[in-house]
């Protein structure tokens, strides 16, 4: 405890270099997009417009979005636009992207939460259990599970699900006309924020089965995880130290081996932001969700690149921002995680 | 999805001189008879069922009843979203197609992408992992670089950018979406590769091999690439079955085949979604249930092989050592402390 001051010296300079060694990572990510979105013949006026201006009209189009320009300059601009958090403005329907991820946002950060509190309430439990019991049935039980789980895509599990709880969750029955102030974008807390309780618990339905759906996509990669970690952490010299010591062995697992397996979970649900991000494009379209990924198949269906161009490059900033947010807080917890 | 198949991470490389090319392989072989328990039944297991849905996919025409666009037979058409019945076993779509037919079908245009998707990203994962991990330098550095950048890419949002782009050139088709889901695949083998690439450069024999004036191609095939061999089936494996699941998310997104030219599941289960409001059960169950147990083939293949292979996940049985319990009955007998008796010990 006396070099406190030396200890918060190295974290601030884990964290900064951290910080430093994402910047490349982000302006690879950004070429990568950049690139990618410009390797599809043609340009992007005349994909979307093509069969509705005339050549005229195409090339005025073209020159006010900036494509008869050099790729430099509009690999610029692009790097503008995301500097300033603007990520361009769509073809089809002249939204600036940024709109877009403000209202829609709100739909897709409450689906992946719902996803996580249910991954987590299922696997962390099922985890524990499976490593604390290993080879016995209920870890092969709980093993098999989870490769069903992951092996099952969300939209194999979503039909299923809605066949079997469809009529009984209020899936189905149309969410009740809302008239709540806007304050957050999110709707449920706007509801919430309003005293509009029967809106929230409106909602709270219509959640329940696409977080399942997608929360199953993850659970089996948790309970996987935990069992490792937990059977690794009974492996360590304390526990067999613990076990000499006489502490009963109820205590052994449940003090020295839970603990320290479940340290490593705040990593475990940073790695899965990725994962529940491509899955929620899926589970969206499937419910009919009115997040950013439905937002995305539907640019993606009217060929609107620069849509699909911004809405992409938010995905790619939001995982880089959580991986470091999981570091920091790795570091954090672990004083070994240090430069 | 695919990041966190391997759940202990990169398999540690063993390196050696390997008598002939596929040495490497060999040892795997030698791994896998020796596999016991839970193991054992997922290596078993999975390869059963791998093994049934490479027969489906090759034999679909003998097998299927009709063929995957058929939807008239006899002079009359078939029934339009029809429940399951004698004639048609699974129930008939919205377009009246058999969906027995189309998920037999199915199987096949999987198994197509499936194994080109595998190809495709494992010759330019191996190939830029080896040339990364044996020269080193700028082009290492970058292409770590840009590895990393697609690594930490969603992985289906890459493959939805890859189809999106893809289509947009070459239309949707069973190499368009391989191509689509290649680009996924190519940073893990490339991972992998580069690190038994880099270890196995250091190994005595490549130096003996350099010091008698090896040329780096002689080095990279004849040395390297049957070290580097050996950390590849389980990645394969994975991503066989990962590559199931994204070519139906593309599918099902519509930046997959087009629905003209082959049966997809993941575009049949598409089209079902209106069915399921519906109330029928037929057209997203089979395409669906067909898909899991090809998923889950693969993968518990895969993980059967990760847990034979991976030498951290290896359970040593003869080491483990276990305190006596803390029983009522050991108080009893207590006088004779350390001394084990054998049963106990091997428990």
């Amino acid at each position: 405890m006396s070099n406190t001051s030396k200890q918060s010296g190295s974290l601030r300079r884990y964290i900064l270099t951290r910080i430093a060694l994402a910047v490349p990572m982000v302006l690879i990510l950004l070429i990568l997009v950049f690139v990618m979105m410009r390797v599809a013949p043609g340009d992007p006026i005349s994909a979307s417009q093509g069969g509705k201006l005339n050549a005229a009209e195409l090339a005025a189009r073209r020159k006010a979005a900036g494509f008869d320009a050099p790729l430099l300059q509009q690999f610029w601009d692009y790097l503008k636009s995301v500097v300033t958090l603007n990520f361009g403005t769509t073809f089809s329907d002249r939204r600036s992207v940024r709109e877009i991820i403000i209202e829609n946002g709100g739909a897709t950060l409450t689906l992946t939460a719902g996803a996580l509190v249910f991954a987590t309430v299922i696997g962390i439990p099922v985890g524990l259990l499976a490593g604390r019991y290993r080879d016995r049935p209920v870890d092969v039980v709980s093993r098999l599970a989870s490769t069903v789980s992951y092996a099952a895509p969300v939209f194999v599990t979503a039909p299923l699900l809605m066949l079997a709880f469809g009529s009984t969750s209020g899936q189905a029955s149309p969410l009740i006309q809302l008239n709540v102030p806007t304050q957050t974008h999110i709707l449920i807390v706007d509801a919430a924020l309003d005293g509009d309780w029967d809106a929230v618990t409106d909602i709270l339905q219509h959640l329940l089965l696409p977080s399942v759906a997608l929360g199953l996509l993850i659970v089996g990669v948790f309970i996987r995880m935990i069992r490792i970690n937990l059977i690794q952490s009974l492996q360590g010299d304390y526990i067999e130290a613990a076990r000499a010591r006489g502490v009963r062995e109820r205590h052994v697992v449940a003090r020295h081996g839970f603990r320290n397996a479940l340290v490593p979970v705040v990593t475990v649900l940073g790695l899965q932001v990725a994962m529940l991000l491509g899955g929620a494009v899926l589970t969206e379209k499937i419910f009919n969700w009115p997040g950013i990924g439905r937002q995305l198949i539907d640019y993606i269906n009217q060929r609107d690149y620069v849509a699909v161009q911004g809405i992409v490059t938010v995905f790619a900033l939001v995982v880089v921002v959580i991986s470091l947010l999981i570091d920091f807080v790795n570091a954090l917890i672990d004083p070994r995680v240090r430069y | 999805m695919a990041t966190t198949t391997l759940p202990t991470g990169p398999i540690e490389p063993t390196v050696s001189a390997a008598a002939s090319r596929f040495g490497g392989l060999r040892r795997i072989v030698s791994a896998i008879r020796e596999a016991r328990g839970v193991p054992k039944f997922m290596l078993w297991t999975g390869a059963a069922i791998s093994a049934l849905f490479v027969i489906t996919a090759v034999f679909a025409p003998l097998i299927a009843p009709y063929s995957f666009d058929t939807y008239r037979s006899g002079g009359h058409n078939f029934p339009k979203q029809g429940s399951p019945d004698g004639t048609h076993w699974f129930g008939t779509t919205v377009q009246s197609l058999d969906v027995l037919s189309r998920t037999i079908y199915g199987a096949r245009t999987a198994l197509e992408v499936m194994v080109l998707a595998v190809i495709f990203s494992l010759i330019l994962g191996v190939l830029l992992g080896l040339l990364a991990g044996y020269f080193g330098g700028w082009l290492d550095r970058i292409l770590v670089l840009v590895m990393d950048a697609l690594f930490a890419f969603p992985y289906l949002l890459l493959a939805i950018v890859a189809g999106f782009v893809f289509s947009g050139i070459s239309g949707g088709g069973v190499v368009t979406a391989a191509l689509s889901i290649t680009v996924v695949y190519i940073p893990q083998y490339f991972r992998v590769v580069r690190a038994s690439a880099l270890s196995a450069r250091e190994a005595t024999f490549v130096e003996a091999a350099r010091a008698m004036g090896a040329k780096p191609s002689v080095v990279i095939r004849k040395y390297l690439f049957g070290n580097v061999i050996q950390s590849v089936p389980v990645i394969t494996t994975m991503n066989a079955a990962d590559a199931i699941g994204t070519l139906a998310g593309l599918g099902f997104l519509g930046l997959g085949i087009q629905p003209t030219e082959a049966a997809e599941w993941g575009y049949d289960l598409d089209r079902a979604i209106d069915d399921v409001n519906a109330g029928m059960w037929w057209t997203c169950l089979y395409p669906g249930l067909a898909m899991v147990i090809a998923i889950l083939g693969f993968t518990l293949l895969g993980e059967g092989l990760n847990d034979v292979l991976n030498p951290t996940m290896r359970r040593r049985r003869i080491s483990k050592v276990l305190l006596p319990a803390h029983t009522r009955r050991r108080t009893v007998t207590a006088p004779a402390l350390p001394d084990v008796p054998e049963g106990e010990a091997a428990k």
